[in-house]
């Protein structure tokens, strides 16, 4: 019985697998699956209406995607293998850093799948934005994104700031240095990284007492409850977090702008650009 | 007997030289760059000093929990020698630390520290007595080596698996990463909260451990032979139990569950006390103390900016001595 | 004062009664031998005796109810010598005899000269005052024996229960053991030990009290207790007995054939 069940599904797959059902060359995919909040939220901009089929449970999540409420449309899939399968899907997207067997798995049945790389800056979010259009034969609506993109980094970066250094402090004390993602917004914002000051490049941790010593003029924390506690953001508690935050102002950072590249990260950018304008220059002068 | 009277004086005094030293160490070490005179000044000018903040807020918080924790660990695993007469009892080994884990973890993933603190400290002494009280239970009356540490194993094993699955259903994205300082503990940026949090715990768990002293003299010749001479072994039982909970718990509610300091620090003064259970006591929360802030130090020195945890160092100095022990052990059964 | 006071005692172990309707008394200055064959509860008996396991029945104690007193009251009026001779820590031999002082002691009293005296003592009546620095987890067995016998006389109590004292001694330091109990019970100190070695019961003790099957069978001089006819149907054994060198001479010879026979269907009618 069960046994029967199985080899249906097998047959079927390879049955199906034996017929060409991707992409044909020059046409494009009309059941997307996606498996990766940072591709899900990448293809949920560039696709057309109808073609992208599910996206990943993470997308629907407010902490973690910046397009949490349009994701809540799509059928919500958790990245296992028999569950894509079922889908049907003639084209898979995937980031290449998870759920690493299951794309195995997937393209050892013959699934079409494309592969993006998370984006450590923002011309790599431009290379992967036009290859998503071609992927999914929307060249003209990534064009277009790309172009309102240019736009708003052309109007931050003409922007003028004082000079101000930030530190970004997340939880469990990490923080973002040269070669991530956000350090290069943060040039884009105009403002200095602390962890530049401080050496550290890459995504490493920031201790505590060297932030309350290095005296930033802002520090950006995602200081949000997630759903239920946990230890990573006791550092915000911290007595000496706390005091600082206090002299230094603290600004928030929702980490779903900075978690996946996008279109959508620029407003990390602005939000950080405008906390630093309020800082007054009096402020400036005492901070140091 | 005069000569062993003296040598357990000496010992002491050197032991807190030690501990005084490394103590003022742990203060001076950690990233930031702050010179060793400026920082003890900053910790008593009291001023609004960044350097004074950095000195009272974060350092002598973890230089405070390195030496109360430390010794919780050598003084109750030179208690749980001494009551179970057994010398691979530990807190750590007989699942107390993982059981204590389990309880903390319960507090503060449903939220229940957050709405009462004392819940924190509180759970995990509740999962520590569980934990004792099953190993006494099923190590049966003479506690034979080999029972206690088969049912160690199992409340460990239990206790860890628990404490994965309640971290595992926590919505909290960040929560799962979290098992490994609960099995391994750290000392990194806690605060003077968690240390008043902790401390009348440790304290009244230290109280009944250290009352314990004639008590365990005298089970040096087994249980009946204490009771003759006058032992009450009920009172012992309970002070043992709770003793042991009671700062385990809280130790291990604000650092995690730090293994083998309750192990080695005992082993290694037993005979420089003249193995007597009552002199162990004192010793070897002395011990306790010095290994672990000596530890926290190289966490610190070793890897700095990675966060290492302090299990992992306490784990490679103990782990071969357990073998060690288990050997010796394994050869007077034989 | 009667030091020892026992009537209608019984006591169960794991759902079986091990001693039913015991009725025994000590006075000072008597050496009690505790005889019977394995099983018959002279070690519940003596741990009875010092309320370790729970029984039914009077226990008197220097006159006072054993269950009303304190731990440490009764360690005072009362020392135990245990059969099992394992020490957990390799403690000297010195610091394991003080030990018998503690019930003298303060909290954190240090040794008065009294408890230096008594070890001291202990020490020297033991013949291990050659031993005093050695490790006590690295003695034979019955240096082991004799320094857990010195513990509990450095206790001082007037009344000492020892289980199977002479068990692994040699015989020069069985017969001296002999002579310290019987030089204590000289001095008012009443003594019940437990034995097999039916000839050294028979030579040194001042009364004997056979139990079989959990009570008790003769109590009485070693002359009305160790008859050939006792020994016959309580042990199974043929022995010689006689009187020589100025005590009783015990030695069993053989397994009464009777004795066996009866052992055997009376196990199969149970």
């Amino acid at each position: 019985m069960m046994f029967g069940w199985c080899r249906r599904y097998l047959v079927a797959g390879v049955l199906w697998a034996a017929f060409p059902h991707g992409a044909w060359a020059g046409e494009a995919p009309h059941r997307v699956v996606s498996m990766n909040v940072c591709t899900d939220q990448m293809a949920m901009l560039v696709a057309d209406n109808g073609q992208l089929y599910s996206v990943s449970y993470l997308a629907t999540d407010g902490s973690t995607s910046a397009l949490a409420a349009e994701a809540k449309s799509y059928v919500v899939n958790h990245g296992l293998a028999e569950e894509i399968f079922l889908m049907k899907p003639d084209l898979v997207i995937a980031g290449t850093y998870t759920t690493r067997t299951t794309v195995d798995l997937l393209k050892r049945l013959g699934f079409a799948v494309e592969e993006f790389a998370p984006e450590a800056s923002i011309a790599e979010v431009r290379t992967n934005l036009q290859r998503m259009g071609r992927v999914l034969g929307r060249q003209q609506r990534a064009d277009e994104l790309l172009a309102a993109m240019d736009a708003e980094i052309a109007r931050l970066q003409a922007t003028k700031v004082p000079e101000v250094e930030l530190a970004l402090y997340y939880a469990n004390g990490f923080t973002s240095g040269s070669g991530t993602l956000v350090a290069d917004i943060l040039g884009i914002a105009g403002l200095e990284n602390l962890a530049d000051r401080l050496g550290i490049s890459g995504t490493g941790q920031l201790p505590l007492e060297a932030l309350v010593l290095a005296r930033p003029d802002l520090i950006a924390i995602d200081a949000n409850g997630e759903r239920g506690p946990a230890l990573a953001k006791q550092n915000f508690s911290h007595p000496a977090f706390r005091a600082v935050a206090a002299q230094h102002r603290a600004v928030q950072l929702d980490s779903r702008y900075t978690i996946c590249g996008g279109p959508f990260t620029l407003i990390a950018a602005s939000i950080l650009q405008q906390a630093a304008l309020k800082l007054d220059a009096l402020q400036l002068d005492t901070g140091k | 007997m005069m000569t062993e009277t003296a040598r357990y004086r000496l010992l002491i005094v050197l032991l807190s030289i030690v501990v005084a030293i490394l103590f003022v160490l742990s203060l001076t070490v950690g990233p930031a760059d702050v010179g060793p005179w400026q920082g003890i000044a900053g910790l008593f000018t009291g001023d609004d000093s960044l350097i004074g903040l950095v000195m009272r807020e974060i350092r002598l918080p973890r230089a405070l929990l390195g030496l109360m924790i430390g010794a919780t660990l050598g003084l109750s695993g030179a208690a749980l020698q001494g009551y179970l007469r057994n010398p691979l009892a530990e807190p750590g080994l007989i699942g107390v630390s993982a059981s204590a884990s389990l309880g903390a973890v319960i507090a503060i993933y449903t939220g229940l520290s957050a709405l009462l603190p004392l819940a924190l400290p509180l759970m995990a002494l509740a999962g520590a007595l569980c934990a004792v009280l099953v190993v006494r239970l099923m190590a049966g009356a003479d506690a034979r080596p080999l029972s206690v540490i088969l049912a160690g194993v199992a409340v460990s094993t239990f206790a860890g698996a628990m404490t994965s699955l309640a971290l595992n259903l926590s919505p909290n994205p960040f929560a799962a990463l979290e098992i490994m300082f609960w099995m391994l503990g750290s000392l990194t940026d806690r605060s003077m909260t968690h240390v008043w949090l902790s401390a009348p715990f440790m304290l009244v768990g230290w109280l009944m451990l250290a009352s314990l002293g004639r008590a365990l003299d005298a089970l040096t010749l087994g249980h009946e032979t204490a009771a003759s001479m006058g032992v009450d072994m009920n009172r012992v039982q309970r002070l043992a139990v709770i003793g042991t909970a009671a700062s385990v718990g809280a130790a291990t509610a604000v650092a995690g569950a730090i293994g083998f300091v309750g192990l080695v620090v005992p082993h290694l003064l037993r005979p420089l006390v003249g193995a007597r259970p009552s002199r162990l006591l004192f010793a070897s929360a002395l011990g306790g103390a010095a290994l672990l802030l000596a530890a926290d130090i190289l966490v610190r020195v070793v890897a700095p900016g990675r966060d290492l945890k302090l299990g992992v160092l306490t784990a490679v100095v103990g782990a071969p001595f357990f073998l060690v022990l288990v050997m010796r052990a394994r050869r007077q059964m034989a | 004062m009667i030091r020892l006071v026992v009537s209608n005692l019984s006591a169960s172990l794991g759902g079986n009664t091990v001693l039913r309707d015991i009725a025994i008394s000590v006075s000072p200055g008597e050496f009690v031998g505790l005889i019977g064959p394995n099983g018959a509860g002279k070690s519940t008996l003596l741990r009875a005796c010092l309320g370790l396991i729970p029984s039914s029945g009077e226990i008197l104690l220097a006159g006072r109810d054993l269950r009303q007193m304190a731990a440490p009251e009764l360690a005072r009026h009362v020392a135990y010598v245990a059969q099992d001779r394992d020490i957990a820590w390799p403690i000297t031999v010195e610091a394991l005899v003080d030990l018998g002082r503690q019930p003298h002691r303060g909290a954190f009293a240090r040794p008065a000269a009294a408890d230096r005296e008594a070890v001291e003592a202990a020490l020297q009546r033991m013949d291990i005052v050659k031993l005093r620095s050695r490790r006590a987890t690295d003695l034979s067995g019955g240096e082991k024996a004799r320094v857990l016998i010195a513990r509990a006389l450095a206790q001082e109590a007037d009344l000492l229960l020892a289980d199977e004292p002479v068990a692994g001694l040699d015989p020069a330091h069985q017969i001296a053991l002999m002579q310290v109990f019987r030089a204590l019970a000289q001095q008012g100190t009443s003594v019940v030990a437990s034995m097999h070695d039916l000839g050294l019961a028979a030579r040194w003790c001042d009364r004997l009290v056979l139990l079989e099957g959990g009570h008790i069978v003769a109590d009485g001089p070693p002359a009305t207790v160790l008859t050939a006819d006792l020994l016959r149907r309580v042990y199974g054994i043929e022995a010689y007995v006689a009187e020589a060198a100025g005590g009783l001479i015990v030695q069993p010879t053989r397994l009464a054939q009777t004795g066996i026979e009866q052992e055997t269907s009376r196990d199969s009618t149970v």
